[in-house]
């Protein structure tokens, strides 16, 4: 089978002209969305309109940090989105974790669980910033270069493993079979971990620390 | 005969191009009057293009991909029986009647389709259009049948034929009041706030297309397009008097623009409103003047 390529020439163009946004409106971007609808930056003038479910969009908007909970809802529209699909991620905190950095129920890094074509940095990004990475994406789709989708595809297991660490990926997984062996291989990892574990790692790399200095 | 086939195998392909471009037009005049810039005119064929190019997307069965299918199909009959600038492709006495019975097809076409694909969503959003429908088409066939009774004939060509020769001989002065309850009728066949209720994207995430995607899409939007174009041809041919080709599409657009005006500064009835609404006002007017009608 030959290997998938991103849209180019008429196909990548029009996609490029007409990127129909999903918001995932997390955290505090979503409060920079509607400047950029209306009419101070009005981004319709790119052809890029806000639709209201996953089947019919293009584009998905992660606009600030994601809880674990939060992310299981974001694959799963995700994954029903139609091909070519791409992924925006705002701010710092879908970077690195931004200002929750050291939280322990949100993700640090998006691009682990889903294929990020483009980020925008800042902590929110203004919304001329977000123009901006509009502008850039859709100059990279009419000339093939983002390929997010087929990455998700064709590296499915080792994303799904990512998913699976922190979530139950089973039942709404596309690929319900390879989320099974996933899911049964993280466990069976874990169960291994436990068992080996006699003294907590923590408890002495602590005292080594307090020896030290 | 020869040139009628090809008329036939043309128009549709002018009108799904033209119907778009009324589409690009309305988001361009909509967003001058929200005070923003706004898509090129062109930008639903570009979202065409777009959407036929899609991979495939989520399927539920064979009723779902025919759904849209029975849409547009029922839309392309309805349009052969409009007679678009003087050329009549099937036309005889009593073809209005034949088109008020044929427009009901492709609302019908879209809730089997959409009830296949088992989306609480799509189903109240079926739900309200076959309900505002219920409302409309009561208007629509009072301010019919009064144009009929005042032209003595059931057939658009004879109607057209007897509005020729100027403004003046317009159905839409002597018929005022049945060009007001159409006219009302005709925001809501055209799905214009403040009767979008069956798509409306802030309530039930844009109704009947919730899951439709990619070409299942595509199709609604030429669909559409072809909706407006045999929507707002109804009002030409009824009270504006026709006309040659290009005049034909001028007075559709001016039809059109009059609904896309209110569209743009109106917010959006709930859908019991909006049926009381079409079986008070618009049908007292239309009623009204079938009685002036019968009895001048």
């Amino acid at each position: 089978m030959a290997k998938e390529r991103p849209p180019k020439g008429l196909k990548g163009w029009a996609q490029g002209r007409s990127l129909w946004i999903l918001q995932f409106c997390t955290g505090c971007g979503a409060v920079e969305l509607p400047p950029v609808m209306t009419s101070r930056y009005d981004m319709e003038r790119f052809g890029i309109t806000p639709m209201a479910t996953p089947r019919q969009a293009d584009l998905l908007l992660i606009t600030g940090y994601l809880t674990v909970k939060t992310l299981k809802r974001v694959i799963r529209s995700y994954e029903q989105m139609g091909e070519p699909k791409y992924v925006i991620g705002f701010g710092s905190c879908t970077v690195n974790g931004g200002m929750y950095w050291d939280s322990y129920n949100t993700i640090k890094r998006l691009d682990l669980y889903l294929p990020v074509d483009l980020y925008i940095a800042g902590c929110m990004p203004r919304p001329e910033a977000i123009i901006e990475a509009f502008n850039r994406l859709i100059e990279g789709i009419k000339q093939g270069k983002f390929n997010g989708w087929i990455r998700y595809k064709e590296n499915l297991r080792w994303y799904k493993r990512n998913q699976a660490m922190i979530m139950d990926i089973r039942k709404w997984s596309i690929d319900k079979k390879l989320a099974e062996e996933v899911w049964r291989e993280v466990q069976e990892e874990r169960r291994k971990i436990f068992e080996q574990a006699t003294v907590p790692h923590v408890y002495e790399y602590a005292e080594r620390i307090s020896e030290v200095g | 005969m020869t040139g009628q086939i090809l008329w036939a195998i043309f128009m549709p392909i002018l009108v799904i191009i033209i119907g778009l471009i009324y589409m690009g037009l309305a988001r361009k005049i909509t967003a001058r009057i929200h005070n923003r810039y706004g898509p090129p005119f062109y930008q639903n064929i570009i979202d065409v293009i777009k959407l036929f190019s899609k991979k495939d997307v989520a399927n539920h069965g064979v009723m779902f991909s025919l759904g849209p299918v029975i849409a547009v199909a029922g839309m392309v009959i309805s349009l052969l029986f409009i007679p678009i600038g003087n050329r009549p492709l099937l036309s005889f006495n009593g073809d209005i009647i034949v088109l008020l019975y044929l427009l009901v097809i492709a609302p019908l076409g879209m809730a089997l389709g959409v009830g296949e694909g088992a989306n609480p969503n799509g189903a109240i959003g079926i739900a309200r259009a076959l309900t505002l429908m219920l409302g409309y088409e009561v208007v629509l066939v009072i301010a019919a049948v009064a144009v009929m009774i005042h032209a003595g004939s059931a057939s658009f060509m004879e109607i057209i034929r007897q509005q020729q020769g100027g403004v003046a001989h317009w159905f839409i002065w002597p018929l005022f009041l049945s060009a007001l309850a159409t006219d009302i009728a005709l925001q809501a066949i055209l799905g214009e706030k403040p009767f979008d209720q069956p798509i409306a994207p802030h309530e039930i995430a844009s109704g009947p297309m919730v899951e439709y995607g990619g070409k299942f899409l595509g199709m609604l939007q030429i669909y559409h397009a072809i909706a407006i174009i045999v929507e707002t041809g109804i009002f030409v041919n009824l009270f504006l008097g026709g006309g040659s080709l290009v005049w034909w599409f001028v007075k559709s657009f001016a039809v059109f623009f009059v609904a896309l005006l209110i569209n743009a500064v109106m917010p959006r009835f709930r859908i019991g409103q909006a049926f009381k609404f079409y079986w008070t006002y618009p049908a007292a007017i239309g009623l009204v003047g079938l009685i002036i009608v019968a009895i001048t």
